[in-house]
């Protein structure tokens, strides 16, 4: 083939691939615009501050706004001291070669590929069913008190199920402080511990928030875990303890798209819905990128 | 070296070993503490796994212990097609909750391999030219834009592709192509495609830029335009990166809930044709355990699923990570 034929053709062949990304960029602009269209007339301060009411039919979310933000609160709470200790373990005080290390990392991996509706199962069978029904019979409650659904379960599903993200975001986060901040803090007589709280660690908070907003995000999106685990159908009241169960805005979202008895009313309602949640993640992730690029440059600097 | 050694030996010998004070030693204590706890804190990721496949097959033991539960689903009534009314042919069925009830895996499997099919052939090629786009032909500017925003479309929960692909992709798609069936195999493969298209873009790129820049020159050098030096040198090269990504989307299409429960029509039907509704394993656990008595053969049968996807995506996992760690050795082991 002649030199310029075979410019032509590559020519055209890059330019497909270069369709291809734009393809996906296209579907998420399309997914946007259709959300928007849909649901920003109708997200207003009464449709966040009030309950819904008509049998699902008309008012607000609050109590879905209300429970995400209390399961995301309890998740962040369980998954951040756990995946931040494990990172640094890994990257800090594991031995190079450690075998133990390996297969944290392989766990992580695998953690990280069980499926969303793997970890619902496994909070109903592991925390309501094992360790709420051992509660329930220590503390001599008669009927289901802890052995039920409720925020506390979920809460704790979702942050096994978060676990890798932080786990890897902290020990990228690790990754980018020098070494010589260590070195010329255990120089100075500094202990490895020390060294961590006053050296290392600050050096990796912003990584290690990315990490906490990326786990956020992820916890306020899934709503497999929680559906059989403490998300709640309608619930007029809001959650008043760690066993009561929830609304939720994933599963709000889910129950107003599939369950409705009249699509057509609902959809103004479904919109919004899925608008809020959309721009609340969103934004999470957004923050997530705009901090990793910033430590990745500086890591970048810094080697 | 071995005079180095001995050095050392010599040194530690002739040294006298320092006492430490009261406060040093209790300093050396806390530390030891301090990184045994830590070290323990690490089992937390393997405890979880472990325990979740431990408690998930643990109520599905039942399945095998119970004669109850034998007797209504034993593992050839799951496999194997069985006798539905006299006279007719034999079927798979899934109807759990019939009064003679009926629990052929068949039908589910069928439905999860349709709607993942549908995802991959879409989604593979998709994410994989994209990849190739970003890490080779993008203009630098171009490629620090694409990255996050596909990261973005990572972000999007499932329930809301699973809403997407209910609420506009179902209709276009039923308007375009006459659909008989409103939800089927495509529209959740489609939603699908969504969800996996940024894990098959994000791995295949990484294990692209992994190559190195010595094999791209010296291709150009050779007379191969930028193409051929993407399509014969580069993308072999990364071949088994790109493989991981594709097994890697796969495993999260096959364990995919909320998008195949909403988009899919949750009908369990036997048949080749993609138009149909199908149920898969992962929405029949989400739509079944909500309405089931805990502990009855169902409820068994429902984590016996769970178990089922937990193994499939397992061995996908493992899979997946030997190819990028066979890559990523070839790549930076073969250029020290």
């Amino acid at each position: 083939m002649r030199h310029a034929t075979r410019r032509t053709v590559g020519g055209a062949l890059t330019s497909l691939t270069g369709l291809a990304a734009l393809l996906i960029v296209g579907m998420l602009a399309v997914i946007l615009l259709d959300v928007i269209r849909g649901g920003a007339g109708h997200v207003t301060w009464q449709f966040l501050s009030e309950p819904p009411s008509d049998g699902m039919m008309g008012g607000g979310i609050f109590p879905a706004l209300y429970g995400t933000a209390a399961l995301t609160l309890l998740m962040t709470l369980a998954v951040m001291p756990v995946g931040v200790l494990t990172a640094v373990y890994l990257h800090e005080y594991a031995p190079p070669d450690s075998r133990l290390a390996r297969w944290v990392r392989v766990a992580i991996v695998n953690l990280a590929g069980v499926p969303s509706i793997v970890f619902g199962l496994f909070g109903l069978g592991f925390f309501i069913h094992f360790v709420g029904g051992s509660l329930d019979r220590a503390l001599g409650y008669q009927e289901l008190h802890w052995a039920q659904p409720g925020l506390l379960w979920a809460s704790l599903t979702l942050a096994v199920l978060t676990l890798p993200v932080v786990i890897v975001a902290t020990e990228e986060a690790l990754r980018a402080v020098p070494l010589d901040h260590r070195t010329a803090s255990l120089a100075l007589g500094a202990t490895q511990s020390q060294t961590l709280v006053r050296v290392v660690l600050p050096g990796a908070l912003p990584g290690i928030l990315t990490g906490a907003v990326l786990a956020v995000s992820r916890g306020a999106g899934e709503v497999a875990p929680i559906l059989f685990t403490g998300a709640a159908y309608f619930l007029p009241e809001l959650p008043s303890s760690l066993s009561s169960q929830f609304m939720h805005l994933g599963y709000h979202t889910y129950v107003l798209a599939t369950q409705s008895p009249d699509v057509e009313a609902t959809r103004p309602l479904l919109y919004a819905t899925v608008l809020v949640l959309l721009m609340l993640t969103f934004a999470l992730n957004l923050v997530a990128v705009v901090i990793r690029t910033r430590t990745r440059r500086k890591a970048a600097n810094a080697q | 070296m071995d005079r180095d050694a001995v050095m050392q030996q010599g040194l530690a010998e002739t040294m006298a070993v320092p006492r430490l004070s009261p406060a040093a030693r209790r300093r050396q204590l806390r530390e030891k503490a301090i990184a045994g706890f830590v070290t323990a804190m690490a089992f937390t990721g393997i405890a979880a796994l472990v325990l979740i496949i431990v408690f998930v097959a643990k109520e599905a033991l039942d399945l095998f212990l119970d004669a109850h539960a034998r007797e209504e689903a034993s593992l050839s009534k799951m496999f194997l097609a069985q006798p539905t009314r006299p006279g007719k042919p034999l079927a798979f069925l899934w109807q759990p909750v019939s009064s003679v009830p009926k629990v052929s895996m068949i039908p589910l499997f069928i439905g999860t391999l349709k709607t993942t099919l549908v995802s991959m052939l879409v989604a593979v090629p998709v994410g994989v030219a994209a990849a190739l786009f970003a890490a080779e032909f993008a203009p630098r500017r171009m490629r620090e834009l694409l990255k996050p925003v596909i990261e973005l479309l990572a972000g999007i929960p499932s329930v809301v592709l699973g809403f997407f692909a209910l609420m506009v992709l179902a209709t276009f798609l039923q308007d375009t192509f006459g659909f008989t069936y409103r939800l089927n195999a495509v529209v959740a493969g489609l939603g699908l495609a969504l969800a996996i298209v940024p894990v098959i873009f994000t791995v295949s790129e990484d294990a692209l830029t992994a190559v190195p820049r010595s094999y791209r020159e010296a291709s150009l050098a050779l007379g191969a335009t930028p193409w051929e030096t993407a399509w014969k040198v580069v993308l072999p090269a990364a071949a088994p990166g790109i493989l991981a990504a594709c097994v890697l989307g796969f495993g999260r299409a096959i364990g995919e809930t909320m998008i195949v429960l909403m988009a899919s029509g949750n009908a369990a039907i036997v048949s080749a044709n993609l138009g149909d509704s199908v149920r898969s394993l992962s929405a029949t656990i989400a739509a079944e355990m909500g309405e089931v008595v805990v502990g009855s053969p169902h409820y068994s049968l429902l984590f016996f699923i769970g178990v089922e996807l937990f193994i499939f995506t397992f061995i996908l996992n493992m899979l997946a990570s030997a190819w990028t760690r066979r890559v990523l050795k070839k790549l930076t082991g073969g250029a020290a």
